[in-house]
């Protein structure tokens, strides 16, 4: 690990101060699982690391008539055992049930976990100057890309880790950013960007910039959420694909869908097809079939990873039944 | 780069270091504090062979930087046994010969450590579920789970 200056953040207004113009100045850590990571692997090299741990007042979960409000610095074991979250927001609930190891949800944030950095092998290797760290190309277009993008792919092909930022998009969430010039707030639709728009990041923070809040609308009174999620492994594995989804169905009759995967693109990937397709229908297990076929029209497999287009299939399949 | 001082509680103890803002908690345990009882395996978050328990939370060291212990409550395997008598776990571990090679065993017990605070009496399925971040590459786990429930036990019959 390179050496770089630590410093403790005291408030939400004067961190963009503390931060840099440049990634290469000044980080941010939080739970730290991704980042102390990425600092030993020499991924990243910061002159400086600022801790928002000192910043009182950014964990908490709280509801009021309108919306559930998540402090950034929650972690992902205090989301997991929250009775209203667990009761009322079923997919994030089950999200943060499935993330990482009890370790690392004990200290990793919900901030964080959403704007975790790629986890391709050919990213994590200080030995493939990839298109994520600046340098010329995507190592997966001609290497062994098994867990790579089936959406949304180019020039870089890597997927977004985050388990719980699926379950957030499905869940109508919005994000609350601290910029330099005051807060400002974003649908989680307009959070995350594509390779093909900054290469480099995965999301429309600037290097001054930090998320203080998640925001996520109450539901309504027939809407039902979940998330399902396949790996390799029982624990400590990234979705190879996962579903989220939040149905309104009234009646046996979809009225309303939100289905995003994860694990199949660089960001969470909505289907709007297969949620326009949702909505109207009574559902049966044919309707279940073709929202499936739709949510995966158009994916684009690689060399290895045609097997997630079967999975996912499978996936929102089960999720519609699930809710319906 | 300079050092900073940093004061924690370790296994009961105010203690004080200096350490690099770089270096993690456990190289601070291991090469400063000369407590070695917790491993270095994978060094990235996946075996738990560094766990502590930080402010009644398990953790891997080996993510947690040194600084962040400031003003923490650190347990680490050292501080489970007393001078006459080992703690449950280590001597359930003991009988249910729960290791082979021994590199995994501190992060395991010190793992179950933080599940019987929070929880005394563990299902087996909540057992495998908690230490579902814990990697043992000898005793296929089963003999694991059986010292974790024995020590449960235990602690409940004050043995």
């Amino acid at each position: 690990m390179q050496s770089f200056a630590y410093v403790n953040a005291t408030s939400v207004d004067k961190v963009a101060s503390l931060l840099g113009r440049t990634w290469d100045e000044a980080q941010v850590i939080a739970g730290g699982t991704d980042l102390v990571g990425e600092l030993k692997e020499h991924l990243i090299s910061p002159k400086r690391v600022v801790n928002l741990k000192t910043i009182p007042g950014l964990s908490y979960i709280r509801q009021d008539a309108v919306a559930l409000r998540i402090g950034a610095l929650t972690t992902i074991a205090d989301i997991e055992s929250n009775p209203i979250v667990q009761k009322q927001f079923a997919a994030l609930s089950q999200a943060a049930m499935v993330i990482a190891s009890p370790q690392i949800r004990n200290v990793g944030t919900i901030g964080g976990n959403i704007c975790q950095r790629p986890r391709c092998w050919y990213y994590r290797s200080e030995d493939f100057p990839c298109l994520k760290k600046g340098g010329d190309r995507c190592y997966a277009v001609a290497g062994i890309n098994r867990y790579h993008a089936i959406f949304g792919g180019g020039p870089s092909y890597i997927v977004h880790p985050s388990d719980s930022a699926p379950a957030l998009m499905a869940l109508n969430g919005r994000v609350k950013i601290m910029t330099s010039t005051g807060p400002k707030e974003v649908g989680m639709d307009d959070f995350f960007t594509l390779p093909e728009t900054s290469v480099r990041r995965e999301n429309i923070l600037k290097p001054n910039e930090i998320i203080t809040e998640i925001i996520l609308p109450n539901p309504t009174p027939n809407a039902k959420s979940l998330y399902l999620k396949v790996r390799e492994r029982q624990s400590i594995d990234f979705a190879l694909v996962s579903v989220a989804a939040m149905l309104t169905v009234v009646n046996g009759v979809c009225q309303e869908a939100r289905i995003v995967l994860g694990g199949v693109a660089p960001i969470p990937w909505r289907t709007p097809d297969a949620e326009t397709f949702l909505r109207g229908k009574k559902i049966s297990e044919a309707v279940a079939n073709s929202a499936a076929e739709a949510a995966l029209e158009g994916a684009k497999p690689m060399r290895d990873n045609a097997y997630k287009v079967t999975i996912a299939k499978a996936l929102v399949r089960r999720a519609v039944m699930a809710l319906g | 780069m300079s050092r900073v001082h940093v004061q924690a509680r370790i296994n009961g103890e105010e203690t004080e270091f200096l350490c690099e803002p770089r270096q993690s908690l456990l190289e601070v345990l291991r090469d400063v504090l000369m407590l070695t009882g917790s491993k270095e395996g994978c060094n990235n978050g996946n075996c738990g062979a560094c766990n502590v328990i930080l402010d009644g939370r398990l953790v891997n060291s080996c993510l947690v930087l040194g600084v962040e212990a400031q003003g923490k409550d650190i347990q680490t395997i050292e501080g489970l046994a007393t001078p006459d008598r080992l703690h449950p776990l280590q001597q359930q571990f003991l009988e249910h010969a729960a290791l082979q090679c021994g590199i995994c065993t501190p992060g395991f017990i010190v793992a179950a450590k933080a599940l019987l605070d929070k929880n005394p009496h563990p299902t087996e399925p909540q057992v495998r579920h908690w230490l579902a971040g814990n990697l043992c590459r000898c005793t296929g786990y089963d003999k694991i789970v059986r010292a974790v429930l024995s020590a449960a036990d235990a602690v409940r019959d004050g043995r």
